[in-house]
């Protein structure tokens, strides 16, 4: 055949990914999936966000209303203060979720005068909740006392040394103060969604176009022509990774001109979070992969994608934080693999570090990701 | 004329475990002549055809097409071959152009979408989805991915099963139509009807092996002069003669 031109492997594939890419596009459920539901996430959370969180918080009846402490947090916007229910009432509510928090505030003497001692007991159902109640105050502590310190230094005598005892422990809560942006809702939602949308794109997706190109015989087809098996791959997942791209780079967007999303670098802190994105995808293709090997029918696709999905979308920072999870928990989040996603594009996003400073997720996705395709290898079947 | 041998299979081999699919099966393809591969399920047929795609390995035996060894040139013999396979389906919600523009990059050529499918006689659906085609449409639609890389062969794995007389008899118009213009047609069908009208020369296929090979009459006639006597006198016409006449043989869309 010397008149004619060598067959190229590239033309064949890019012939797939473009037809692809077109079903994909008109696919229902790939739309639903990668784009609708996290946006729908994305709307509520966001607007929430823009309506503020309010945090109704109980005041122990005696309290002292008469300090700087107090009259700063009486004038937090976001605080509603429950008055006058006995110590009882007040507690019940606390348990049931009801109110976010109870704080006494008192005056006590100390050796160095009158100080405010201000306590909060806040309880599990409060969640999230308490942990903002617990940083507004300690936010307003922090500030008087600095100024009551820049007092004595220029030799005025005041009184107003505060103490406070805040009996909820958090170290998250303090990272997110350390890093001296605001912290939003958004902040924590956009990220977790977006590794959400690619978790179950890559495993629903993949799991299902490959089951169906078997069963409908494409794939066969596709033999009787002379592109190679990993050709088809290729091409099928190019067309998934610019399909996902699109998608994550719309989300991005609208995150960020909409709810005020915040990308530390800009471009080019939305471009490490595509690139984390397609990191992300091309590993959980591998368990659609997986899925498609191993599915009788296509009836049971769901079920066992979900026991994949499920756990992640749950345990992996996707709607709550792994830090506010009981411990045993967090031992069952750090050995799913979207929790190390999450992390790394809210740091990449919220922190701007770079991939270096994401390092050690990239290493442990990396791992799951050999895992992931050594399975892959296996159960996949081509017939 | 002059026979040239396009395909030529020799004792071709094919075991799943222990079951024998094809167990030495013999015959030669001709340069332009529509050879039919007959059989009951099972015997062998599509097996053999899939061997001779290169979708399928084969256990032992000798396989030569377009005058490529199988197991050596398999890429360029699946360049000279154009397959249809049985029940196979496209992106459902893809348009026939597109899908032809997919083919086309598999196989690395250019094509005129309006050409291919105008040979068919969909020249008017080249819009619409592939889902949105009839039973009928669709078979033509699969024969037309065939002829894309204009290739020398082409194989047709039951193509007409389950269609309507009409549609059965538009594509057998077809199939006569893709070897007027040179190109060979191997076949795989369940009806005699149509292996008789269609096909030049027959294979039948029974348990893996070849049982008999020559053109439909002479078979007939060999039947024949064995004494065969056919239990019902035969009539200038049959029921399907006035299925067509009733109903029309123009072909339809549904």
């Amino acid at each position: 055949m010397s008149n004619k031109k060598k067959y190229s492997q590239i033309v064949a594939m890019l012939a797939i990914a473009k037809a692809s890419f077109r079903a994909m596009i008109r696919n229902p459920s790939a739309v639903i999936f990668s784009l609708a539901f996290p946006l729908i996430f994305i709307f509520v959370f966001g607007f929430i966000k823009s309506n503020r969180i309010n945090m109704e918080v109980g005041i122990v009846p005696g309290s002292d209303t008469t300090g700087a402490v107090y009259s700063l947090f009486k004038s937090t916007p976001n605080i509603e203060r429950v008055m006058n229910l006995s110590d009882q009432e007040m507690q019940d509510r606390l348990d049931k979720g009801r109110i976010d928090a109870i704080v006494m505030f008192e005056k006590s003497m100390t050796d160095s005068g009158v100080a405010e001692r201000v306590t909060l007991t806040t309880s599990k159902a409060a969640g999230e909740k308490g942990l903002f109640v617990s940083s507004i105050l300690t936010n307003i502590i922090d500030k008087q006392n600095i100024q009551h310190y820049k007092a004595m230094a220029s030799g005025l005598s005041t009184h107003d040394v505060q103490m406070a005892t805040v009996n909820l422990p958090s170290a998250e809560f303090r990272e997110m103060q350390s890093s001296g942006r605001e912290y939003q809702m958004i902040d924590f939602i956009l990220p977790g969604q977006l590794g959400f949308s690619i978790l179950s794109a890559g495993v629903f997706g993949t799991a299902f176009v490959f089951f169906s190109l078997r069963q409908t015989l494409v794939l066969k087809r596709f033999f009787a022509t002379p592109i190679k098996r990993p050709y088809i791959i290729m091409g099928e997942t190019l067309s998934r990774l610019v399909f996902q791209l699109i998608g994550s780079l719309f989300i991005i967007i609208v995150g960020h001109f909409v709810f005020g999303f915040t990308l530390v670098k800009g471009w080019m802190t939305v471009l490490e979070m595509l690139v984390l994105s397609a990191f992300g995808l091309v590993i959980f293709m591998g368990i659609g992969f997986v899925i498609s090997g191993i599915a009788k029918s296509e009836n049971v696709i769901p079920p066992i994608a979900n026991i994949f999905t499920m756990p992640q979308f749950l345990l992996s920072g996707t709607f709550f934080p792994v830090d506010s999870f009981p411990t045993w928990i967090r031992v069952l989040s750090k050995m799913l693999p979207l929790t190390y996603l999450n992390d790394a594009l809210r740091k990449v996003a919220f922190e701007g570090v770079g991939f270096m400073g994401i390092s050690t997720e990239l290493l442990i996705l990396a791992g799951f990701g050999v895992l992931i395709y050594a399975a892959a290898v296996k159960f996949f079947r081509w017939e | 004329m002059s026979k040239n041998p396009i395909i030529e299979v020799k004792n071709l081999v094919k075991h799943y475990q222990d079951i024998k699919a094809v167990d030495g099966i013999s015959f030669t393809v001709f340069e332009g002549e529509i050879f039919g591969l007959l059989g009951p399920n099972g015997a062998g047929k599509t097996t053999t055809l899939e061997i001779i795609e290169s979708l399928r390995e084969k256990t032992s035996g000798e396989v030569i097409v377009a005058g490529y060894q199988l197991e050596s040139h398999a890429d360029e013999i699946k360049q000279q071959i154009g397959v249809q396979l049985q029940a196979a389906n496209y992106y459902p919600a893809l348009t026939l152009n597109e899908l032809l523009d997919m083919f086309a990059g598999l196989y690395n050529v250019v094509i005129d979408n309006h050409d291919i499918l105008s040979r068919v006689g969909l020249e008017t659906r080249g819009k619409a989805k592939y889902k949105e085609l009839s039973g009928g449409q669709k078979q033509r639609f699969s024969i037309a991915t065939t002829l894309i890389n204009q290739p020398k062969i082409v194989f047709l794995d039951e193509p007409t099963t389950g269609l309507d007389p009409q549609a059965r008899r538009n594509l057998w118009e077809l199939i006569k139509d893709i070897r007027q213009k040179g190109t060979t047609v191997v076949i795989t069908t369940h009806y005699m009807d149509e292996a008789e009208i269609l096909c030049d020369r027959v294979a039948i296929v029974e348990k893996g092996k070849v049982i008999a090979i020559d053109s439909p009459l002479a078979l007939i006639d060999k039947l024949i002069a064995s004494g065969f006597d056919r239990k019902k006198p035969v009539k200038q016409a049959n029921l399907e003669d006035v299925f067509l006449s009733l109903t029309g043989y123009e072909w339809r869309d549904e």
